[in-house]
This record gives C-alpha cells, sequence and structure tokens, in this order.
C-alpha cells in the first residue's frame, strides 16, 4: 500500500497528465530533491522557487488568475504565516469581483506534531485555515483519502488549502489506490527516487486512474452507538484506535473523519449525534478559537435538547509553541490516553 | 454658465516648461515632442484632461456625501495615459496583463474605461462592473482586458504579476505583465520578491516592473523611507533594465515605456521603470482630497505645451473640458438612478458558481 507521501505524487501525476496541472512549485519541490517528503519527486511539471513563501503564494495566485491550473507548496505550515494576507485575497477574490475571477489553485502544507519537530515543524493551521472564506480547507487521514482529495482539490474552481499531516507522510494506506500495483516493493521500484544520483532517472507512473473524495464529505470510520467523535489527520488515527480499544471493553464509539473542514458535512455529523446523544470533538491546534469550539457551539445550539452530556473539545494546549522534548511535546497535543479519558467522561455524565 | 461645463482650463499664461523645450537653432527653441506625432500628442493631451475630470468628478461625489472614500490618480495622468496606450489590450495570454495600483484610473481611460463604469463603482452601485458595489474607488477590475483586481494592501500585485507573466512565457505570445505602485509600497518584501523571482537566470519573466514616485507615503516623506538614490537601483542590482523618468512629462514616459516594452517584447526578459509623479489630491479622502498647488500639475503644464506649439486652440482645449465634465455629469446622474447591492446578494460569489458558502446552510 501507498505511503501518504506516495499517494500525494500519485495524485499530482494524474493531474498533470489527465488534469492540465502546469505547474507544481515550491521550496525543493523540484529535482533533485523533490520535495522535504519526497510528495513531489519524479513529475514533470515541478520546479525549485525561491526562498519565498510570499512569492510562492503570489506566483500561484497570478498562475491561477490566468486559468492555468497550478499546485503549490509551503514547505511546512510553520512558515505561511507570512503568506496570511495573501490567502486572504485569494480567499476574497472571487467574491470582491463580485464573480469574475476565480482562483483554481491548490496550495499544500504539512501540519502538525508528532514528529518531535520542535517549535517550528509542529504547528498546526486547521484554525487558522477554517477562518479563511473563500477557500476550501481539507485534511485527510490516510493515502487513499489524500489522493482522491488531491484530485478533488485540483478539479475545484476556487482555492483549495491541502493540510497534510506530517506525522502520516510515511504511513501505508490499507485500501489500494485505483491503479496502484498491490506490492509496495514494485511501487517502491516504479516511483521513488534511488538514493544517490537522480539525474538519469525517470519515474515509471502506474495506469493510475481517477479517484474523487468528495470536498465536504465526511466519512464513518468506525460506527457506533454511544457517543460521536469527529477528528481528522493524524488524530482520526488516534480516535480508531482508542474506538477499537473500548469495544474491547463493551463501549461503543462512532468515530467520523471530518476529511474537509469547510465546507464541512455538518448533516453526517448531526444525524450521528442525533444517535449517539454525546460527542467530542479532537484535532491538535490550539484550544482557543479552536475549530472544534465552532462544531461544539453549533451542537449545542442546534441539538441541545437532543444531547445528553455537554459537546467537549479536546484540542492542543493554548501554547506559544511545541517544544521539542517528548515529554513537552505530549504535554502539548492531544494523547490517545486524554482521548480515552475525554470520552470516559462524556459518557459518565449523567443528564 | 451650463451646470456641465468646465471652469476656465485654460491658462493665460504664456510661459512653456524648460524641460520641455528641445533646441532647435540659435535662438528659436521648438517643442517636437520627442518626434511622437501631433495626433498623438493630442490623444495624450484629450486622455489626460478626461482622466482628470473623471477623478475630479469622483472626488465631488464623495465631497457632497454620495460615496464613503476617495482614492485615485490625479496627477499620475502624464505617466499612467502613456502606459495605456502601450497595452496590447485584450482576454487572454496572448494578451498583456496589467496589475495596477489604487492610482490606475489614467491607465484604463487610456484603454478606453467609460467614466460611468469608475462613477459607478466610487458609488458602490450593483452595476459597477468592477466589485459589483463591493470595493472602494479606484479598486478596477476588468477581465475583458486582464485587468486583475486592484487590491488595498498594497504591493501583493508584484509577485501576482510574476504568476501571471510566468504563464505568459509558457504561452510564448510575446505577451507582458505590467505592475504599478507606489514608492512607500516597495519597503514591502512583495517588491524585492518580484524582483527576485522576475530576474533568476534562465527563468527571467516578460515583466514591466513600475514604481509610480511621488515622494510620499501617505504622510511620511520619501527620505524618511528611503535610504537609496533611486528606487530603480534595486532593480539594477538583479540585472533589470531600468530607467529613472520623469513620469510628469507624457512625452517622455510615452518613449520610455515603448522602450522597455519593446525591449521586453524582444528579450523576454523584465524592465523597470521608476517614474517620477505628482500626487495633487493627497493621499486619499482621508486627508481631504484638497488640491496641492504646490507641485506640478502634469496635465495643465503638457497643456500649455500643447498650446504655445500651435497644434490645439484654447478654444478648442476647453471645449475638451467641457466635454468630459458634461461626460462626468451625465454619468453622475445616470449611476444614482441605479440599484445598489441587495443585502442577499452578500454570500454570492464566495465561491464559484455560488456554491453555498453559509455554515448554517451545510
Amino acid at each position: 500500500m501507498a505511503t501518504m507521501s506516495q499517494a500525494v505524487r500519485m495524485a499530482l501525476h494524474y493531474g498533470e497528465k489527465h488534469l492540465e496541472v502546469k505547474d507544481i512549485f515550491g521550496q525543493d519541490v523540484g529535482a533533485p530533491l523533490g520535495g522535504v517528503f519526497t510528495a513531489t519527486q519524479g513529475l514533470k511539471t515541478t520546479w525549485n522557487s525561491p526562498l519565498d513563501e510570499r512569492g510562492i503564494m503570489g506566483m500561484a495566485m497570478g498562475i491561477a488568475m490566468t486559468g492555468d491550473r497550478c499546485v503549490a507548496e509551503i514547505q511546512f505550515c510553520d512558515y505561511i504565516f507570512n503568506t496570511i494576507d495573501l490567502l486572504k485575497i485569494a480567499g476574497n477574490t472571487h467574491w470582491c469581483t463580485n464573480g469574475q475571477v476565480q482562483l483554481p489553485m491548490v496550495v499544500m502544507t504539512p501540519v502538525g506534531a508528532g514528529i518531535r519537530g520542535s517549535v517550528y515543524h509542529s504547528h498546526s493551521f486547521d484554525a487558522w485555515a477554517s477562518r479563511l472564506p473563500g477557500w476550501k480547507i481539507v485534511m485527510p487521514s490516510n493515502s487513499l483519502d489524500a489522493y482522491g482529495l488531491m484530485l478533488s482539490a485540483i478539479k475545484d474552481p476556487n482555492p483549495v488549502l491541502f493540510m497534510i499531516p506530517k506525522a502520516l507522510m510515511r504511513v501505508r494506506g490499507e485500501e489500494l489506490i485505483p491503479g496502484e500495483p498491490a506490492e509496495e516493493k514494485e511501487l517502491k521500484a516504479m516511483i521513488d527516487a534511488p538514493i544517490g544520483d537522480r539525474s538519469k532517472w525517470k519515474a515509471r507512473w502506474p495506469e493510475l486512474q481517477e479517484y474523487l473524495v468528495p470536498i465536504g464529505q465526511g466519512r464513518i470510520t468506525r460506527e457506533g452507538e454511544q457517543i460521536t467523535v469527529v477528528s481528522y489527520g493524524r488524530h482520526l488515527l488516534i480516535c480508531n484506535e482508542v474506538a477499537d480499544q473500548l469495544r474491547e471493553e463493551g463501549v461503543s464509539v462512532e468515530v467520523i473523519d471530518l476529511r474537509s473542514i469547510y465546507p464541512y458535512d455538518w448533516q453526517l455529523i448531526k444525524k450521528s449525534i442525533q444517535k449517539t446523544g454525546r460527542v467530542l470533538f479532537v484535532n491538535e491546534d490550539t484550544e482557543v478559537t479552536n475549530f472544534g469550539e465552532h462544531l461544539a457551539y453549533r451542537a449545542t445550539q442546534e441539538l441541545f435538547y437532543e444531547l445528553m452530556a455537554r459537546p467537549q473539545v479536546l484540542a492542543g494546549k493554548n501554547l506559544p509553541g511545541i517544544g521539542l522534548h517528548a515529554s513537552l511535546e505530549d504535554a502539548s497535543v492531544p494523547q490517545k490516553h486524554e482521548i480515552e479519558s475525554a470520552i470516559r467522561s462524556i459518557l459518565a455524565e449523567v443528564p | 454658465m451650463a451646470r456641465s461645463q468646465a471652469s476656465s482650463r485654460v491658462s493665460k499664461k504664456k510661459s512653456i516648461p524648460a524641460s520641455a523645450m528641445k533646441s532647435s537653432g540659435k535662438n528659436a527653441k521648438v517643442d517636437k515632442f520627442g518626434g511622437l506625432s501631433k495626433e498623438l500628442v493630442l490623444q495624450m493631451h484629450d486622455l489626460m484632461v478626461k482622466s482628470r475630470v473623471l477623478e475630479e468628478r469622483l472626488i465631488k461625489i464623495y465631497k457632497v456625501g454620495e460615496s464613503y472614500f476617495w482614492i485615485g490618480a490625479p496627477g499620475e495622468e502624464a505617466w499612467g495615459v502613456p502606459l495605456g496606450l502601450h497595452v496590447r489590450k485584450g482576454q487572454g495570454l496572448a494578451y498583456d496583463w496589467l496589475h495596477l495600483h489604487y492610482r490606475g484610473t489614467p491607465t484604463l481611460i487610456a484603454m478606453g474605461l467609460e467614466m460611468k463604469d469608475s462613477i459607478r463603482l466610487m458609488m458602490n452601485r450593483a452595476t459597477d462592473p468592477s466589485t459589483g458595489g463591493r470595493n472602494f474607488s479606484n479598486h478596477y477590475c476588468f477581465p475583458k482586458w486582464n485587468v486583475a483586481p486592484v487590491t488595498s494592501p498594497i504591493e501583493v500585485q508584484y509577485t501576482i504579476a510574476c504568476g501571471t507573466a510566468h504563464a505568459q512565457k509558457r504561452f510564448g505570445k510575446k505577451a507582458v505583465s505590467i505592475v504599478t505602485g507606489g514608492d512607500a509600497g516597495t519597503a514591502e518584501g512583495d517588491f524585492a520578491s518580484s524582483l527576485i523571482l522576475a530576474s533568476r537566470k534562465g527563468q527571467e519573466l516578460p515583466m514591466l516592473i513600475t514604481v509610480q514616485n511621488n515622494k510620499w507615503g501617505i504622510s511620511t516623506s520619501y527620505e524618511g523611507q528611503h535610504g537609496e538614490t533611486h528606487i530603480a537601483d534595486r532593480a539594477k542590482a538583479f540585472n533589470i533594465k531600468s530607467l529613472v523618468i520623469n513620469g510628469n512629462d507624457p512625452v517622455e514616459s510615452y518613449l520610455a515605456v515603448q522602450e522597455q516594452m519593446d525591449y521586453i517584447r524582444k528579450t523576454g526578459k523584465p524592465a523597470f521603470i521608476e517614474a517620477h509623479v505628482s500626487r495633487l489630491f493627497g493621499h486619499s479622502s482621508a486627508s481631504g482630497a484638497n488640491l496641492n498647488t504646490q507641485e506640478v500639475d502634469p496635465v495643465m503644464s503638457f497643456q500649455e505645451r500643447v498650446l504655445s506649439a500651435g497644434f490645439i486652440s484654447k478654444d478648442k482645449v476647453q471645449s475638451i473640458w467641457d466635454k468630459y465634465e458634461e461626460e462626468g455629469v451625465r454619468a453622475t446622474e445616470q449611476a444614482r438612478t441605479e440599484p445598489v447591492p441587495t443585502a442577499e446578494s452578500v454570500w454570492d460569489h464566495t465561491y464559484v458558481n455560488n456554491e453555498n458558502a453559509d455554515w448554517r446552510k451545510f
């Protein structure tokens, strides 16, 4: 099964071949490296930008303004903050021009902690991103969704922010991407660049097929009856683990992978909460004005009389950064035992 | 005087600016207008007057309370009009792209902007073709001419222009991305970004990068913001062909833009112009939008030259002012009758095809 990095690479290849992607660019995106996570190795339209996030974002907007399709990368979301006004402008251009100008561009950026990345390789951006009207915001939790969301992002006529949980870059999926060879070694031999001299290497791409994960559509990854847990990205996998563990105790947890942060799949969340009466929202961005708070607010407003317990949000601590030492990182972002504990406390609440 | 007539716009002075004169013979000095044809000289004068009358109309609309804010271009006509005349106008990658700042009226007037469309923008009408009543004056957007949306955040247009230039280069029809902005804005990193992106060896971009240097950043003087002698010196450091010009002289502007555009179309490489211009009504209505008589008025200065050359009579000059004053008044009256945006339209165009953006309806 493909890693998420390989899945993104294959999606970008599909984009180049079938969806008219003409530029894939950013810092170290082109040869010889092909991205610091290798997500852009072997592609045809990649090029290296100067070390300039604002330049990358501005160029992407200009390319998109002409109608050409591009995928730009900000190497880590920790370095996207100096583009915030450009993100605002990209999001409001269609609106400000009364529908005249479209910006069909994808910006991809690795997010989150989990790799001992210290202060500036551990930021999250989902809460910030949810405050960018005009953008669509997605974050996959597995390789197949990464492939399907990237194809949808490329096809979308709006700017799409594609956030990749960096801790999942090398995690293999559990489902084959359509066209992907079944053998991992075969895929590696086809599309992973060799160590050392790569000057004569070319990727041999499998015959990939179109597979779309519609933006705005979540997915139930664990069905359950007693509580709903809504998450995305790497914490979705931890929530799945906790649900599996609790199931052995007879606790039935329903887990929803939101996949899209904006627009988000409220109907899926609503239906699940109406069934369980209890809900926990989990993500690792900082907790004050967290996106999960918006969802908890909405759950409270719309489903108040159907709730059996107060909706809760488990998110990153409201700290200036993620400290490097494991004890610091673990104390900063939600851990497995905290998710379990939060679920138990919500289940224990008596209305 | 009829309401649509302009006040007298023909100076009684006979003097001609010394800078406008070219030596011709021992005793006489004849203004040759840089070799430009009489028709072109008169066309530029006409368009400069039109742009000025329009901007003054916008200021009046603000001052009588029919708009919330004015920002615009009086003082940049001698730069903006010649620039607009050099644009390969059209939609798509075979044509030039324009990334203007909020002093782009003269350029667009030269390209064919109708007064009423600027006034609709000023008066926030639903009929405003640029923004549908959503944005400030001079925040133009005309996809039919590759005019990118003007933004209030300064300088962001410089890197966006790199993107359109990149696509134009790939398309291969020798089209140019033109970007304009003020001198104060060059302090933003985006200005440096554009110089870097445009000049990378082997990846040069077909861009005309320009700065209109009016020596002010709202209330902060040039000297308070700059250590460099010329802003153009920064472009030179990136091996970009650069000129510093008197942007208050439309002839000098015309020839400079022509030289640089020819170079860009021929080589595919960027070129740079720093044009020194006036700022005749201050930064915006926030500073009162009152006439500053201490700065060179490029329209009146050029008009004196045209009159002195005998290219046009005083009566004809006055009739041009009157014609555009009449057009401005009629356009204002028309805009007053036109609909304003509805409250219901506030969600429109958040996403393409009006896909729902309201989370309450997810």
